[in-house]
């Protein structure tokens, strides 16, 4: 298991480097003494996808935010800046992107600290794949089928955690229901599917780990406490860092759970009264609720390089490229 | 690699109350996990009128199959109207081949074209080889929110809402990340055979298809199952363009029974047994193929 796992990490430097006398030469015997030919029948498909549904959709969305864009015409006026002029006017904006940063501090807190527990007993205790499997098993279920269930679950009147509740004697929640819980409960059902997973990347990057420097800290007579904070966390840190921008900026990018399971049954997702309008849904109301293409569109663009920020921030805070084992 | 080979048996012994709140507390975990699977499928084998009852026994108290009957249409009208499901109809099988059509167009596609490119970018010399793959690579960061829109207003232009065409077209030809997956594992395998094939005469497309596909099958398969998954997953982007019932997938469609259903008395029991059916495809599979695809997680964890 764990060779399988990393052995492919020492592989990049098996690549097949360019030699390096062809630089000397020119492209076109560059071209014609490469695969070139058959290169590009290998990356036709690929290309083709990439071209069209990647590179062409993210140059035409930034071109979208500067416009506004008629659907039944299929036309957009040019309109400078006043797309993103809206944007800082507009209050439901601030709102949505404070909604996704509360939900993404509770998430992310939560699921992290759990997960890192997680990771570390199963690492400690037991090298099952049962165990992992069932850890990871809400992460693979539809993200849909994760939200319906979950409003079942926390129905306040019939369903069974509010059951539980009332059992130890704690009055009934209302939940998804209430403003005030919505956004910790949907930040609750992503800690339960998402913690496994993210346990699962840590418990990966923890078996990379040589077990000797564990028995020489355990011949030292050093505690678990201490060779958690003194072994496990320093050496585990680069892999914690790209755990943690996977997990920040996917946090951000909440949509499947908070559009099945808040606004009740017959109610607008986002709700009770916006409570939980988060950005991802916002940017998809004004879109295709309201055919605000080009609004929806610069509230993406801004989305987008906040995210990128946000990974880069995160990166050089946390020195994720660097490793301390070697 | 076992705790006792890492720590010594003398440490083991000291540590024995530790590990046992360990393992109690895992033991929580898991169970915690496992509940809502199990309460699912406790509301989908109850019936509507015992979820008033107050009864949350483990086992329901009237256990039934009627909603699974009325879910795969096998039930009576009779049986629907005493049931309770309120005029909400569910086309599970129609849903459910529109799933596996999408999931399979998308995984064929993906995997084969992810693994030509693959090839590509780890064995081939070409001038602009890795500017490429780093812009390809460079697409993981794009939000699928952001690119949504164009590729929505792309396929409207084409008139192609509502057709399968629309809905697998951003994911058949490829994803960023299926093509990383591949190309790491392109890079890890050893090159001999290959280059002794290669002075045997063999080209390009006979290397591929004859040696390197076939010693890449193990991770061409957890590719295969994780894109499939994925794809079964998927909800917005079928949710903007193939809302149609001929071309709905079951993400969708679970979700439109839910905005449809009365608020007054919801079909639970029919709901959580749509939900569940829903489900079944990748549980199975996981079942099944589980170690291959915790291993596919963890390699991409590593990376």
């Amino acid at each position: 298991m764990r060779n399988e796992a990393s052995a492919p990490a020492a592989a990049p430097a098996a690549a097949p480097a360019a030699a390096p006398s062809r630089q000397q030469y020119g492209l076109w015997y560059q071209v014609k003494h490469s695969d070139m030919s058959v290169a590009m029948m290998f990356l036709l498909p690929s290309l083709l996808g990439f071209v069209l549904f990647y590179l062409w959709p993210a140059l035409r969305g930034i071109w979208l935010s500067f416009t506004e864009f008629n659907l039944l015409r299929q036309t957009s006026t040019f309109i400078g800046l006043g797309n993103y002029q809206a944007m800082a006017a507009d209050p439901l904006f601030w709102h949505s992107m404070r909604v996704t940063l509360l939900y993404v501090v509770i998430n992310i807190t939560i699921q992290t600290i759990l997960a890192l527990a997680i990771a570390v007993m199963m690492d400690r205790l037991t090298q099952s794949v049962v165990i992992r499997g069932i850890m990871v098993l809400p992460w693979l279920i539809p993200q849909v089928v994760v939200g319906l269930l979950w409003l079942w679950m926390l129905d306040p009147s019939l369903g069974i955690v509010n059951e539980f509740l009332q059992a130890i004697g704690i009055p009934a929640q209302p939940f998804l229901g209430s403003p005030d819980q919505v956004v910790p409960a949907l930040a609750g059902i992503n800690i339960w599917r998402h913690t496994g997973y993210t346990a699962l990347l840590l418990f990966a990057g923890l078996q990379t780990i040589p077990g000797d420097l564990y028995e020489a800290a355990g011949v030292d007579g050093a505690s678990e406490w201490n060779m958690f904070w003194r072994i496990t966390m320093p050496l585990l840190r680069p892999v914690l860092a790209l755990v943690l921008v996977i997990t920040v900026v996917g946090s951000f990018q909440v949509f499947d759970v908070v559009h099945v399971a808040t606004g009740g049954f017959g109610g607008t997702p986002g709700g009770p009264a916006n409570a939980s309008l988060v950005i991802y849904l916002y940017i998809f109301r004004q879109a295709f609720n309201f055919n605000n293409f080009g609004y929806a569109a610069a509230m993406a663009t801004v989305l987008f390089l906040l995210l990128v920020g946000v990974a880069f921030i995160q990166m050089k805070l946390l020195r994720g490229s660097q490793s301390d084992l070697a | 690699m076992s705790l006792e080979q890492r720590t010594g048996s003398s440490r083991q012994q000291s540590l024995r109350p530790g590990r046992l709140a360990a393992w109690a507390v895992l033991i929580v975990l898991i169970a915690l996990t496992l509940f809502p699977f199990y309460w699912i499928l406790r509301t989908a084998l109850s019936t509507n009128a015992s979820l008033f009852t107050g009864d949350v026994g483990l086992l329901p108290p009237d256990a039934t199959l009627v909603n699974f009957r009325r879910v795969l249409g096998l039930a009576s009208p009779e049986e629907i109207a005493a049931a309770g499901g309120a005029g909400v109809t569910f086309d599970f099988w129609l849903y459910l081949r529109n799933s596996l059509i999408v999931s399979t167009l998308i995984t064929i596609g993906q995997v084969t074209f992810c693994a030509m490119a693959a090839y590509a970018f780890a064995r081939l010399r070409f001038p602009g080889r890795d500017a490429l793959f780093y812009l390809f690579l460079s697409a993981l960061m794009i939000p699928p929110v952001f690119i949504l829109i164009p590729n929505f207003l792309f396929l409207n232009s084409l008139g192609l809402l509502d057709t399968f065409a629309a809905v697998v077209a951003p994911f058949i030809f490829m994803t960023p990340f299926t093509v990383f997956f591949l190309r790491q594992f392109f890079l890890g395998i050893n090159t001999q055979v290959e280059e002794a094939a290669k002075l045997d005469g063999a080209g390009h497309v006979q290397l591929f298809t004859r040696i390197v596909v076939p010693i890449m099958a193990a991770p061409l398969s957890t590719a295969a199952i994780l894109t499939f998954i994925l794809s079964w997953n998927e909800y917005m982007w079928p949710l903007v363009v193939g809302q149609d019932p001929s071309v709905r997938v079951l993400t969708v469609a679970l979700s439109l029974f839910r905005a449809g259903s009365p608020q007054a008395a919801p079909d639970w029991t029919g709901l959580m047994t749509a939900t569940f059916l829903a489900a079944v495809p990748i549980i199975v599979l996981f079942l099944v193929l589980g170690r291959r695809v915790v291993d596919g997680i963890q390699f991409s964890g590593v990376k």
